[in-house]
């Protein structure tokens, strides 16, 4: 834990950091590839949806252990009822036998569930069925286009209005748009069953995405504002020192976001099997996942790519530039290491312990007593009560 | 130092908190001790166990309906899952297409079949007209204004009173609507002693019945010769007070029907339909004008048809106004069941008929409502029906809280590791959280009849990490000011001005988010959507309410102003290596810094 402090104040003071900004093509280049990849998988692979957008009868049958035939029990169950179908047995969790059928009539149902529950030796309390038209996956895919949609525009016109930038605006919405390709992919390449609850829980993901971005983005206008103001970092220093402050913060919003997700997921995939719980709890805990790795690594780095070339930016860089210059000059050169910034141009990795210790210092140079620096008031030197 | 301000306010938000607890555990208690509120939350049906249909009605050419048709279908749907007999179902609507139908049962297919077939208007001439329940119930005649109902301009002698008056059986004031039936009973060859006191009007149309049932085929719908002896005894045996009496009627456009009024407490034998529904281009309610154009306060439906219904429309009044009542009285049905039967006073070639009688404005708009909805020709095709047995429901159920309660233990654990002892203060706010969400979906279990489904408690489960996140982004941002060098009491002040912009922002977006999907998703995730936003809510109210009152009160203690390795705020291990002037004449002092030569460089 001591370990991890001292990480999270080094990147805090920006005495480590992750070069972010300035390896931004490289992040670039890793989410394209994902992002091809993503897109060959659903191109060759397509997604694997659920009964609800093909319609179909599907019946669960809660028994206390499953027979060991119970595939076999099931077939000849429905078999008994019906001619051969589509028949997809599938036991989840411990006790429970799914049953999915293509599209059955409402008589044909209620045999099934009879001769499936005689099969089992269960009473028809035990027997669950679900019916899903065929066009109702149609209107359920449209509704969650529609709230997409919708959704998107509110985002944009809330987060433009907040930060009064809709440059930071675009970069969380480009960030979003790579988490929901990613994770699509991702359900492509798997085969994960897309169900309605998935659908609802990429619209979910997508406000954590933008949650997440959205703190990041606080502190980059924070630190961007100070920059503006002293004139010290250029832009892509300071919201790079942004992305590496709230990175402990990132970490450990994304774990405890996910210990509990992780926990229903486990808790559903053993005992449950497929369901509400379980898809909304696996698209989450992608989602979120991929989020994390968006707001760090990528919206942060589009921001700066977007405004890199904004008067006030560039003007900005020159200032930075020749403060910097400056303080390299002197002798008491504060550069605990150096790194190249996103131009190239070398500049001390600490700038903004650099800043702090510029607060030591008048204009000019002259060095003020430390006690003067830190507390409220500048009190007379007095030793402490303990050794008084 | 400004201690007390922040103090006091700490106090006071505290307070405040304890009082809104305090308030809604009154509510709770206040709704199971006086009403019929209950200590847990309402469960929906897929951990209940239940149906769930999903029904989405459709015009005659396969078109979609708009919204007020889409009411009006709802309004079709309770009635007849009323009178089918099933308890505790919910009808609603669902964005603007479909209608959900929950059954806190599995329901048999007889009942799933009457839910969704097919709705129809249809006018049919009234052969015969009797109280619907054998002992008529002294409460269930006022209402009815529907059999009293006359059309045509002038109508003043149509009242039910004068027609009543007439009539020999013995009269009590409260039943209009059986006293019409019997006169109308009368005109019929054989004057039949009615007996006296019992069971009423079921008797007397039966001797009218016989002469011509039994002869010759009936001669055009309005001829009462298509009162065979079967028909005669369905009606008689009919008791409209019985649920499910209409359950197995069958209803054949060329065949006389037997059934009850929707809420006139009558019971009809009608002949085939004369009009159908679809013909009405039109029905609306408002106050009759007289000659002089001015409005009254006499209350009419207007009614007008399409071409073909004026000509069948004029055709049948011709015939049916010279006939007797109620032979003159034509039924409007919807869904089998008749919902107006007024009388024509005149014939009425135009195709614009307009219905008087004992109408508040209201009941004439509803009425209205259905004769105009209502001739839409509806059919419900089922999108999806969904069966959860109870032991699957409450399998769910189990394990959806015991994965919350391993969920929860993780985030107490991993907080308590970066945290230390300020985790606690996450816990508490955890517990505090929980506690409010607890009470207020039970309260609104009760006020709204919300229902927690297997969606919803997904959505609390999920709601742990996003509502812990806004502890850790305000707990990062006081060690951030930590670092900065500030004292405790003032960072937590600093850092709390700036996380409190952050996690408006951030919950903002999660309630946008939430709000989007519950107005437009699909019905099983709406509860993920509700719990999300109420979580969100909940989660800004913990945190101005609580967790930073708290944090501000706890920073006085020794325990965390000094910076104690255990409390999870300790300048030292976050790298405050300078000494500090911290307040009242005392320093933190750290260990030598390597800056420390730096800043007494002269």
């Amino acid at each position: 834990m001591s370990r991890f402090s001292d990480v999270g104040n080094d990147l805090y003071t920006g005495k480590r950091s992750v070069p972010v900004v300035a390896l931004r093509r490289r992040f670039y280049g890793v989410s394209l590839v994902l992002l091809v990849v993503a897109a060959l998988g659903l191109a060759v692979q397509g997604l694997n949806l659920g009964l609800e957008f093909r319609g179909g009868s599907e019946f669960r049958v809660a028994t206390t252990s499953a027979p060991a035939d119970y595939e076999q029990v099931a077939r000849d169950a429905v078999g008994a009822a019906e001619d051969e179908r589509g028949v997809n047995v599938t036991l989840v969790g411990n006790g429970t036998v799914r049953v999915q059928t293509e599209r059955l009539d409402d008589t044909a149902s209620q045999d099934v569930r009879q001769s499936l529950a005689k099969a089992f030796g269960v009473s028809e309390q035990d027997v669950s069925g679900t019916f899903i038209g065929p066009s109702w996956g149609a209107s359920v895919s449209q509704q969650a286009l529609r709230a997409l949609i919708i959704f998107l525009i509110g985002v944009v016109v809330m987060l433009s209005i907040y930060f009064r930038n809709w440059k930071m605006a675009a970069a969380a919405l480009v960030a979003l748009v790579h988490d929901l390709a990613i994770t699509v992919g991702i359900y492509a390449l798997t085969g994960f069953e897309i169900t309605p609850a998935t659908m609802i829980g990429f619209l979910t993901v997508l406000g954590y995405s933008l949650y997440d971005t959205v703190v990041v983005f606080d502190k980059v206008r924070e630190n961007t504002a100070q920059a503006f103001g002293s004139g010290r970092m250029t832009y892509a220093q300071a919201a790079n020192l942004a992305v590496n402050q709230t990175m402990v913060r990132s970490i450990n919003t994304t774990v405890i976001g996910l210990l509990p997700i992780a926990a229903v997921l486990v808790v559903g995939s053993i005992f449950l099997g497929p369901g509400v719980l379980l898809d909304l709890s696996l698209v989450l805990f992608v989602g979120i996942l991929v989020g994390a790795y968006s707001s760090i690594f990528i919206a942060t780095p589009i921001l700066v790519t977007l405004r890199r070339t904004d008067d006030a930016v560039v003007e900005l860089g020159k200032r930075a530039a020749r403060h910097q210059a400056k303080v390299a000059r002197v002798p008491a050169g504060t550069t605990p290491g150096a790194t190249a910034d996103a131009d190239g141009d070398p500049v001390p990795v600490g700038a903004p312990g650099a800043g702090q210790r510029e607060e030591g210092s008048t204009l000019t140079g002259r060095a003020v007593h430390q006690y003067a620096r830190s507390g409220p008031r500048n009190q007379p030197k007095r030793p402490p009560r303990a050794k008084r | 130092m400004a201690a007390v301000p922040p103090k006091t306010l700490a106090r006071r938000a505290l307070i405040a908190l304890t009082v809104l607890v305090v308030a809604l555990g009154g509510v709770l208690a206040g709704s199971i001790v006086w009403s019929d509120g209950q200590a847990t939350p309402k469960l929906g049906l897929d951990l209940k166990g239940g149906t769930q249909i999903i029904l989405e009605p459709r015009g005659k050419a396969g078109q979609t309906v708009s919204a007020a048709q889409l009411n009006q279908a709802r309004d079709i749907i309770v009635q007849r899952v009323d009178s089918n007999g099933v308890s505790g179902a919910e009808v609603t609507t669902q964005g603007d297409r479909n209608i959900v139908v929950s059954i806190p049962e599995i329901p048999t297919q007889a009942v799933r079949d009457a839910i969704s077939k097919s709705s129809q208007m249809q006018f049919r001439p009234v052969l015969a007209v009797a109280s619907g329940v054998p002992q008529p119930a002294p409460s269930a005649s006022p209402s009815a204004s529907p059999s009293a109902a006359a059309s045509g301009s002038a109508t003043p002698s149509a009242s039910p009173s004068a027609v009543s008056s007439a009539s020999p059986a013995p009269t009590s004031t409260s039943n209009s609507a059986v006293n019409e039936a019997l006169t109308a009973a009368s005109p019929t060859p054989s004057p039949t002693a009615s007996p006296s006191a019992s069971p009423s009007a079921a008797a007397s149309p039966a001797p009218s019945a016989k002469p011509s049932g039994s002869t010759a085929a009936p001669n055009g719908p309005t001829d009462l010769a298509w009162i065979t002896p079967e028909v005669q005894q369905r009606f008689t045996a009919l008791n409209c007070a019985d649920p499910g009496a209409l359950d197995t009627i069958e209803d054949d456009p060329a065949k006389p029907l037997v059934t009850c009024g929707v809420d006139d407490g009558a019971k009809y034998i009608l002949g085939p339909v004369v009009v159908s529904g679809d013909h009405i281009s039109d029905a609306s309610a408002g106050y009759q004008t007289n000659q002089q154009g001015v409005p009254t306060s006499r209350v009419e439906i207007a009614l007008s048809f399409d071409a073909e219904g004026t000509k069948q429309y004029a055709d049948i009044s011709r015939t049916m106004v010279a006939l007797p009542s109620p032979q003159n009285q034509l039924a409007a049905t919807l869904d089998s069941r008749v919902i107006v039967a007024p009388q024509f006073n005149e014939a009425i070639p135009n195709g614009r008929a307009s219905i008087t009688g004992n109408f508040t404005i209201e009941s004439a708009r509803a009425l209205a409502d259905q004769l105009k909805f209502g001739a839409l020709p509806l059919s419900f095709e089922e999108q999806s029906s969904v069966d959860i047995s109870p032991t699957l429901g409450s399998e769910q159920l189990r394990y959806g809280l015991v994965a919350g309660l391993i969920g929860l233990l993780l985030v107490v654990g991993y907080s308590l590791v970066q945290y230390r002892v300020l985790g606690f203060v996450t816990i508490a706010s955890i517990v505090v959280a929980a506690l409010l969400t607890y009470l207020t979906i039970t309260v609104l279990g009760w006020a709204q009849n919300y229902r927690l489904d297997m969606a919803g408690v997904t959505g609390l489960i999920v709601a742990i990490g996003f509502t812990a996140d806004s502890f850790i982004v305000y707990f990062e941002r006081v060690r951030d000011e930590l670092r900065d060098g500030r004292s405790l009491a003032s960072a937590v002040q600093t850092a709390w001005g700036r996380a409190k912009r952050t996690i408006l922002i951030a919950d903002g977006v999660n309630f946008l988010a939430a709000i989007v999907l519950y107005l437009l998703a699909s019905s099983s995730v709406r509860g993920f959507a509700f719990t999300l936003g109420l979580t969100t809510l909940i989660d800004i109210l913990i945190v101005f309410w609580f967790t930073h009152p708290v944090l501000t009160l706890l920073t006085r203690l020794p325990f965390f102003r000094d910076g104690h390795p255990w409390s999870g705020l300790d300048p030292r291990r976050l790298g405050v290596t300078t000494t500090r002037y911290a307040g009242r004449g005392r320093f933190t002092s750290a260990p030598p810094a390597v800056r420390e030569p730096e800043g007494s460089r002269a």
